[in-house]
Parts: structure tokens; C-alpha cells; sequence
């Protein structure tokens, strides 16, 4: 956590308020997203029990389990949301325009620019919370290698057409929800503690309705207090006011609520598959649906409160104006949802169940970059964040003192001018340290030559001692021209003031890597080819 | 150099580090000469002779007519390998190849007839030894492939850096520091943990878990570390590898022409001088990580050593030699630390002396440094600040003193701090753990404790 952050923190504590952490939205958040509140069953990973889903805030579609247990009903939630989900992922498919991306010519081995399609905007999932984001995962882990009865007749337990589809999108949606700075799959927690920083640690963040407790407390009350309401209080039968986000439910509401709910649900459809005449059916089936009845206004009763919740956050990060340079990131997630489309419509088999050595290399490599890319792209988009930045001497705001002119050695010397600033920051400044600032949208570069008094300013500039400010030299690099007078406006002019990084400002990629069939002896050769096969049904699956 | 006899008649002496240390070379450079794997793995504690090694393995690979290809991590290592090899044999052409970057490698390189710098690899084709960063390397394509390598400081470089370049040779030698750090990534990589390929594992373990027959050889005897250091580093880093120490008690001294004022500072320095170990401990206070009195106490340690004209005497020289500030560093755990430690330095008028990050530290030597403890002060010991690389590599970069600095407490923290990692299925569990390793040295630089009063 960084100082600034530590900061805020504290200042939530004392004044019960959260405090902001950005001064605008460093996510992008779509027009219409489709909100996801998962519930699952105490005792077997992966069995829902329930969701609230939708994109309309007054209408989200109610899917309930009534026994998790049971194979059949589990399928039958799984395609209710397929059909939720998928024509709302669909929808975005059909809506293109051309950019070019550069590719490798089969023939010539030679980079070249192909004209490709890309989807003008995405789809967006939105959970509660970090646990939710781990049961797309795993929801979607469970549906990618089922196999339906068209695409294979002899599979023991044919899954429902669109349950596979599913889960190869819920398995890209949370894969990507680990690229730093994406936002097709995004938790609610992690959006909210990204912009406003609560008085409590980044663990209680997770609780949904503690976080928004803090920052946006009922009328009168403290956060703090608000947030303990939320997260303590009970009903006169015991049971918590605010449930939690979820996936997982509260013990008490499984106990003395679900448990009893679902036993008569049992009891009711053994009745009913006992009945031997019409009448009885007939009365027993009515029994059944009381039964089913009961546990979706039970369920209903524990995902609506999150699924206004949900809500709330949004309304809350839209009142927040949209950072510049989010456009850059959803372009990326453009990229990435237009990939898995036309994965899925050439046929190609679900992602692996693991990553052979090169893929996961790439994503590592990709995820890094996309990780100093963000961060760089929020210090710039944000003075709240780039405070942060220079508290932690990463970057520097100062005024510019005095402008030499100055000249490369070259046989063409080309202007390398030496500006003297003034600043109060005091940066982690070496040797001929490069540092980097926004030029029209660019960055200009520059390297430390010193501190102008050596004898005072060395010891209060390079870190924490002295106070007051520092004369730091540095000399521009280049976005000067090509001539020997720099361009117009691209040397800062005495008094103006300018604001250094020491860190890049579009960080590159790491090198590119072997294809997967290139694997090398050193990371066991490359991989093996043939599709992978579902997993075997075994006993505990078919209780 | 060991010879048949030698094995016939073993020496009647205990140990012979010269010796054992030229078996194990000898073994090494067997097994990549005529060896049939197509790598060897070889383990070096800190400052047995890395780069000699490296060196020697290089001019007896391009002796035997195999162009070499070597990989380092950082340009600072590849440059000093370049000189090294220069010097040893001043006719062998080696290629240095460099980033496009200004000032990409040592302008003492220039002077180097032989060697052939380029930004692009074609140019330096057909060169007995073409040296490079792995950053480099990996940007390298459309080569034949070297029949042979040497992967320099393997086990910090990242398996995924390995991935890249490992399509440019055929078989390689990889030396390395299982105790130092191990490789970083900036974002989280757990899905990947207990995968033989796991991209954020170190390039050995890779390597290791998908050729487990490769040959290993490990070097036994640091030069570096004086008598006094070997055995604590050994045993609280290297419990199931042990080595020794290739100089004996007395074949070093340090020594101070100032006597002590009675400080803490000047009496810490005579502990250390007397017993290769010394802590100057601060009274117990939880503190922010640029403890100002932690600092200042760093700092005038290193002042008192530089104005008490301090001279060392070593195996490698006859006269004492001056201990000057080039000789001395500073080692923290956090750049912040080792920051505000430089600007204490500067108020107190000291230049020269090297002020670093565990990190940047790796692979150097020192006469004598001052640790700032990475859990000096702090509340809770966090995975950070417990991992036994840092500790590790803080504490052996020495030739003939290390003094910690620290506030009282690391027991008890220790104590409150039981490490608590999630076990991860398929992933090796590295002994020791960084909690014990800081319980061993901490029972053994209690013993050298000077309390600091202010």
C-alpha cells in the first residue's frame, strides 16, 4: 500500500467517511452491463444455488436451484443463464468496423498489416465481489468440455446445447478479468476500493456492503458505523440484514432457512414421484411448487439486496467523469472479446485446461505490460494518483527556473537543451536517470544531470532529510524536430510547470516468444496437439 | 588442478579447498566438453568462483573449436564477463551484443581490440563468443543455433526468459545461486504454480523439472567469505548444500589505526573486525521503513570506518591495503532505505561508497558492508521481508566483516510472525524458509550484539 494510500485510509477512519482514492473513473464501465449475483451451495464447489442476472436494474431474471444436488435441475439453471448470458454476449458481435493489425506472413516470414474486423464495443460481466469473479471461473471450468448430444451421441450425460458455449466464454471473461486494467469481467469490490479508500483493511473491502457503507452512508451515519451495521447486525430470527455478496451465503440462513426450505422440496417431489393417481399427482404437484416457490423467495430474498447494491456502486462510479486513456484499455478488451468470437466461430476446441509453457508465458508477459501500462496510464490521467507518485518519488512536479541551449556532439548536433526546475518533490534521481513527460499526448524524454547547488540540494533532494525544495537539470532528449532550433512549444519556458515520471509512459512488450510447436528441450518440447477430452463422469457425480 | 594421483592418494589434510574446489571444476568442464546431456546445472554459493568458472568453461568451449553464445542477466554482468574473458586470453575474439540504447555497454570495452560490439547479431556471426543480456538475446531470430551456451546467474533468471532464448543453442551450461533471489513478476502468476512450466519460476526449476537427468555439480569452497561468515551462510542458507570457506581464520585481517572513542559505532566496528560479525542493535520501537535513527546509525557506522583508517590484509596480498570507500557497501531491503541512507551519507560528507537494494547488490563484492535488517522496526514480517534470498544476499557480499543494523525485537517479532505461505500443490518447498534462516542468524549476531546508546 502506498503512503498516499495509507493516508486516505486513515483519514477514512478518522472522519467515518471513505475517502476518494481518484479524482476520476479509472475503469471503463458499459452503458448496459450485465450484472451477475451468483449464489452457490454450502459443501460442493461449484453448485449453484441461485442467481439475480440481467441488464436492466428494475428487471434482473431471477434462476433458481430448488435441490443443488441434482445433475438435471443444476443443467437446467445452467441453460436459463446460457440464455441470459449468451444472446447479451452475442449482441455485440455483429457490430464491426475495420482496423488493421499486424500479423506474420505465412509466405514472406515478414511482419505486414491485414485489415481485420473489430467489434465496436463488448460485452460486460459485473459481480459483487472477488469470490464472484473466481465462480465465473469455476462455472465456466465445469461447462467448456461438456459435450451436448449433438456434438456427441454416445456422451453418457449430454449437456444442453448452449451450456458448453457458455463456458468458454465464462472462462474467457475470467481469464481476462486477470489482465490488469480490463473491464469485461470486473468485481464490484475492486472497482469501488480502486476509487475510494475505506476505513477498514482490504480484506473487509471485500464485503460489498461494508464498502459502500463507507462511502455512501445513510443519511446522518458514520460509515464506520454504517459498514459495522452491515456486516453485524441480525434480524430478531438471527438472521443478517445485509446478506452477504456471495457467492457463499450466510451459515445461519443455510441452517434455519435454505436447508428446511430445500428438505420439503425433497420430500414433496418423492411424494409426487409416488403418486399413483391423477388427483394425488395433482395436489402433490402443487405441494412441489409451494416447495420450489419458497426457495426462490428465499434466494430472491438474499441476491436482491446485493443486486441493488450492485446497482448503487454503479450509479456511484458514474458520477465519477471517465479517465482518457480508458479508452485505450477497452480498446484492448474490444480486441480480446472480437479474439474469443472469432475463436468460437471457426470451431476451435475450449481453451486447455491448462496452459502449455509458451501461452502462459505470454499471458505473463502480456500481463505485466498491461500492469505498467495501467499504472502509468492512471498517474497521468489523474493528479490524485500521480501524488501518489511523486510522495513515493517515482515522479516530480516543478517550474522551470532557466533554459541553456545546449547541443549533441554528432556531426549534425541536434538540440539537447538544459532546463533547470525548481521542485519541492524529492525523486529518486541517479545518474543520468531518464525521465518522461506527456507532450501533446506523447512522451518527451529527458535525463538527470544534477542537482544546480550540489552541496544543499544532493542531501534534501535525494530523499526525506531536508525539507523545502531542489534545483534538478535535466536535459531533453527528443520530440524536439528534426532541426537544429527545437519546434515551437517543445521546451518548456521559464515558469511554466511541468511534471516529470521516472517511469515510462507506454511501457513495451516483453520479446516475442516461440510458437507453442517451437517449445523448446529446456520447457519439456512443445505440447501435445489433440483436443482434450471432458473429464470423466464418476461416481460422485451422479449422486 | 586435481590429477589422477590425486584421487589415488587423497591428501592426508582434512580439507583442501584449493583442491576440492579444482575437483569440481574439473568435473564441470568434463561434463560440458565431453558430457552427452544437453545441459549441466551448476550450484554456486556466493563467491566460490561463479564467473572464474564461467570464464574458464568459455575459453576451453572456444579452445575446442565450438562457438559459444553466453547469457547474462544485466549488462553490468556482461561487460565484467567481457573484460574477464579479455583478460585472461587477450586474442580471443568475443562479440558483444548490445541494445540500441545510448551508452549501452562499458566504454572500457573500446580499448578491446578483439571484441566486436553490434546492436545486431548477424554482425558478430562466426565469433568464437558472442556475449549478451537475456533481454537481448530473446530479441534474436533467424540464426543458426550455437552449438553451445552458458546461461550465467540461471537461477535468477525467469523460466519464461529461458522460453525465449533457449531456441538459439543446442546444449548450455547453466551456473547459478540457488540461495540469492529468486525471480519477481509484477503481476500475480498462482495460476500457473505446481506447473513443471510455470513461467514465473526460475529458469533451473523449469529446466530441472522437464529434464530431471541432467548432470548437477555444485561448486564447494567460497572465496569470498572469509572463515568467520562461511559456516552461518552455508548453514542458514544452504542447509542440504553445504560449502566452506577457501581461506582459513587469520589468513585475513582487518585492522584500525583509530582507536575506538567508545561509541557504538566504533565499538560494533572492532567486533566485526575481531569477529567477521557485528550487530549494532537500536532499541526496540516500531518504526516507518526510513527509520531516521536506523539511517543515521548506518551512516556513521560507515563514517567511523572510513576516518579510522582502517587496512586489510588478505590471502590475495602481502602489504595491508586501505579500506576506502569503494570497498564498503550499504545494503537495505526497500530503494527508499537505501536512499535515505545515501543522503545521510551525503550530510556527513561520505562519497564513494556503494548504497543498494539486495536486488542490486547480487553477484558483488565488498570488503566490509552494513546491513540495514530488513525487519528493523517493523510490525509484522511479511513474506517480503522474510524471503530468504534477501536475507541471503545481504549478508554474503563480504571479504571481511558485515555489521547489521537493526532495532531490538526480531526474535519476538519472529516469534508473533510464524510464516504462513499457502501451499501451493506441485511446487517444491524451498528449505530453508525464510523464518528460520532469520532465527539462525539472528541467534548467531546476537552473539556480537552492541547495544547502541544514544
Amino acid at each position: 500500500m502506498s503512503l498516499i494510500h495509507t493516508l486516505a485510509r486513515l483519514e477514512a477512519t478518522e472522519s467515518g467517511r471513505a475517502q476518494p482514492l481518484a479524482t476520476v473513473r479509472h475503469r471503463h464501465l458499459a452503458e448496459r452491463p450485465l450484472v451477475f449475483v451468483p449464489l452457490t451451495t454450502a459443501g460442493e464447489a461449484g453448485a449453484p444455488l441461485g442467481a439475480l442476472v440481467g441488464t436492466d436494474r428494475h428487471a434482473p431474471r431471477l434462476l433458481v436451484v430448488p435441490q443443488p444436488r441434482d445433475r438435471d435441475l443444476r443443467f437446467a439453471f445452467l441453460t436459463d443463464l446460457a440464455e441470459v448470458v449468451l444472446p447479451y454476449v452475442d449482441g455485440f458481435a455483429g457490430d464491426t468496423e475495420t482496423a488493421e493489425r499486424s500479423t506474420t506472413d505465412p509466405e514472406s516470414g515478414k511482419r505486414v498489416k491485414v485489415e481485420v474486423e473489430l467489434c465496436t464495443d463488448a460485452p460486460q460481466l459485473l459481480v459483487p465481489s472477488r469470490a464472484g469473479l473466481e465462480f465465473v471461473r469455476l462455472l465456466g471450468r465445469s461447462m467448456r468440455f461438456r459435450r451436448t448430444a449433438e456434438q456427441d451421441p454416445d456422451t453418457p450425460y449430454p449437456a444442453p446445447a448452449r451450456v458448453p458455449l457458455l463456458g468458454r466464454w465464462l472462462t474467457h471473461f475470467g481469464e481476462r478479468a486477470r489482465v490488469p486494467g480490463s473491464a469485461l469481467l470486473m468485481a464490484m469490490t475492486d472497482l469501488l476500493s480502486r476509487h475510494w479508500a475505506a476505513g477498514q483493511s482490504s480484506l473487509e473491502d471485500q464485503h460489498l456492503g461494508a464498502l459502500l457503507a463507507w462511502i455512501d452512508p445513510p443519511d446522518g451515519a458514520s460509515g464506520a458505523s454504517a459498514a459495522r451495521e452491515a456486516e453485524l447486525a441480525r434480524d430478531a430470527t438471527g438472521q443478517l440484514r445485509c446478506p452477504p455478496a456471495g457467492p457463499a451465503t450466510d451459515p445461519a440462513f443455510d441452517n434455519r432457512l435454505l436447508a428446511p426450505a430445500i428438505e420439503r422440496f425433497d420430500r414433496a417431489r418423492t411424494a409426487l414421484a409416488a403418486a399413483d393417481d391423477g388427483v394425488t399427482a395433482d395436489r402433490r404437484l402443487a405441494e412441489l411448487t409451494t416447495a420450489e416457490r419458497e426457495i426462490r423467495d428465499l434466494v430472491a430474498s438474499r441476491t436482491r439486496p446485493t443486486w441493488d447494491a450492485m446497482w448503487r456502486g454503479i450509479d456511484l462510479l458514474r458520477g465519477l467523469p471517465e479517465a482518457p486513456r480508458d479508452g485505450d484499455r477497452w480498446t484492448r478488451d474490444r480486441w480480446s472479446y472480437t479474439g474469443h468470437r472469432d475463436r468460437v466461430l471457426a470451431g476451435e476446441p475450449p481453451q486447455p485446461r491448462r496452459d502449455d509453457a509458451v501461452t502462459a508465458a505470454n499471458k505473463l508477459s502480456a500481463r505485466e505490460t498491461a500492469q505498467a501500462r495501467l499504472e502509468a496510464q492512471e498517474a497521468l490521467d489523474d493528479p490524485l494518483v500521480m501524488a501518489g507518485r511523486r510522495l513515493s518519488g517515482e515522479a516530480f512536479a516543478g517550474e522551470v527556473t532557466e533554459v541553456a541551449m545546449a547541443y549533441s556532439d554528432s556531426k549534425r548536433p541536434s538540440p539537447r537543451p538544459l532546463v533547470t526546475f525548481r521542485t519541492a518533490d524529492r525523486p529518486h534521481l541517479g545518474e543520468r536517470t531518464k525521465v518522461f513527460r506527456d507532450l501533446a499526448g506523447k512522451p518527451q524524454s529527458a535525463e538527470f544531470v544534477g542537482y544546480a547547488d550540489e552541496s544543499e540540494d544532493a542531501a534534501a533532494g535525494a530523499a526525506g532529510t531536508g525539507a523545502g525544495s531542489s534545483t534538478v537539470v535535466l536535459r531533453l532528449l527528443d520530440k524536439m524536430g528534426r532541426g537544429k532550433e527545437p519546434e515551437a512549444g517543445s521546451v518548456p519556458e521559464p515558469g511554466e510547470r511541468v511534471c516529470w515520471t521516472l517511469f515510462e509512459h507506454a511501457p513495451r512488450g516483453g520479446p516475442g516468444l516461440p510458437e507453442p510447436e517451437d517449445t523448446p528441450w529446456t520447457h519439456g518440447g512443445p505440447p501435445a496437439t489433440a483436443a482434450e477430452q471432458p473429464d470423466r463422469t464418476t461416481a460422485e457425480d451422479v449422486l | 588442478m586435481t590429477t589422477a594421483e590425486d584421487r589415488v592418494n587423497p591428501a592426508p589434510e582434512p580439507f583442501d579447498p584449493a583442491a576440492e574446489a579444482g575437483r569440481a571444476t574439473d568435473a564441470i568442464l568434463h561434463d560440458t566438453l565431453h558430457g552427452t546431456s544437453r545441459g549441466v546445472v551448476v550450484d554456486s554459493p556466493p563467491g566460490a568462483g561463479k564467473s572464474t568458472l564461467v570464464v574458464n568453461a568459455a575459453l576451453r568451449l572456444a579452445g575446442a573449436g565450438r562457438p559459444l553464445m553466453i547469457v547474462a542477466q544485466t549488462n553490468a554482468q556482461v561487460d565484467d564477463l567481457v573484460l574477464r574473458l579479455a583478460e585472461k586470453d587477450p586474442s580471443l575474439p568475443v562479440g558483444r551484443l548490445h541494445s540500441s540504447d545510448p551508452d549501452p555497454y562499458d566504454r572500457a570495452l573500446d580499448d578491446l581490440e578483439q571484441v566486436r560490439k553490434s546492436a545486431k547479431a548477424g554482425d558478430l556471426a562466426g565469433l568464437d563468443v558472442v556475449i549478451s543480456t537475456a533481454a537481448k538475446w530473446a530479441h534474436v531470430s533467424g540464426t543458426d543455433p550455437w552449438p553451445h551456451a552458458i546461461v550465467d546467474e540461471a537461477y535468477q533468471m525467469r523460466s519464461d526468459g529461458l522460453l525465449a532464448v533457449a531456441g538459439l543453442f543446442e546444449r548450455a551450461l547453466f551456473v547459478g545461486d540457488p540461495g540469492q533471489l529468486d525471480p519477481f513478476s509484477i503481476v500475480g502468476a498462482e495460476q500457473w504454480a505446481g506447473l513443471s512450466h510455470d513461467p514465473s519460476a526460475s529458469a533451473v526449476t523449469t529446466l530441472l523439472a522437464h529434464n530431471p537427468q541432467l548432470p548437477q555439480h555444485r561448486l564447494p569452497v567460497s572465496w569470498r567469505l572469509p572463515a568467520s561468515a562461511a559456516p552461518l551462510v552455508s548453514d542458514a542458507f544452504y542447509p542440504y548444500t553445504r560449502f566452506r570457506s577457501g581461506t582459513d581464520h587469520g589468513d585475513r585481517t582487518l585492522r584500525f589505526g583509530v582507536p575506538s572513542d567508545g561509541s557504538g559505532p566504533d565499538r560494533v566496528i572492532d567486533e566485526a573486525a575481531m569477529s567477521g560479525w557485528g550487530l549494532l542493535e537500536l532499541p526496540a520501537r516500531h518504526t516507518p521503513r526510513t527509520d531516521p535513527e536506523a539511517v543515521r546509525a548506518v551512516a556513521s557506522v560507515v563514517r567511523r570506518l572510513l576516518d579510522r583508517g582502517g587496512a586489510t590484509t588478505s590471502e590475495r596480498t602481502t602489504d595491508p591495503v586501505p579500506l576506502t570507500a569503494d570497498r564498503i557497501a550499504v545494503g537495505t531491503a526497500h530503494r527508499d532505505q537505501a536512499a535515505a541512507v545515501r543522503s545521510a551519507l551525503a550530510e556527513l560528507g561520505v562519497t564513494g561508497v556503494t548504497v543498494d537494494t539486495a536486488n542490486r547488490l547480487q553477484g558483488r563484492e565488498y570488503d566490509v558492508t552494513v546491513m540495514l535488517h530488513p525487519l528493523s522496526g517493523r510490525p509484522d514480517a511479511t513474506a517480503f521481508h522474510l524471503e530468504t534470498g534477501r536475507l541471503c544476499v545481504l549478508a554474503s557480499r563480504h571479504r571481511h566483516a558485515c555489521i547489521v543494523v537493526c532495532r531490538a525485537g526480531v526474535a519476538e517479532l519472529l516469534d508473533d510472525h510464524p510464516s504462513t505461505e499457502p501451499v501451493q500443490l506441485g511446487v517444491t518447498v524451498k528449505f530453508p524458509d525464510g523464518w528460520e534462516a532469520m532465527q539462525h542468524t539472528w541467534d548467531v549476531w546476537s552473539n556480537h550484539r552492541v547495544p547502541m546508546r544514544t
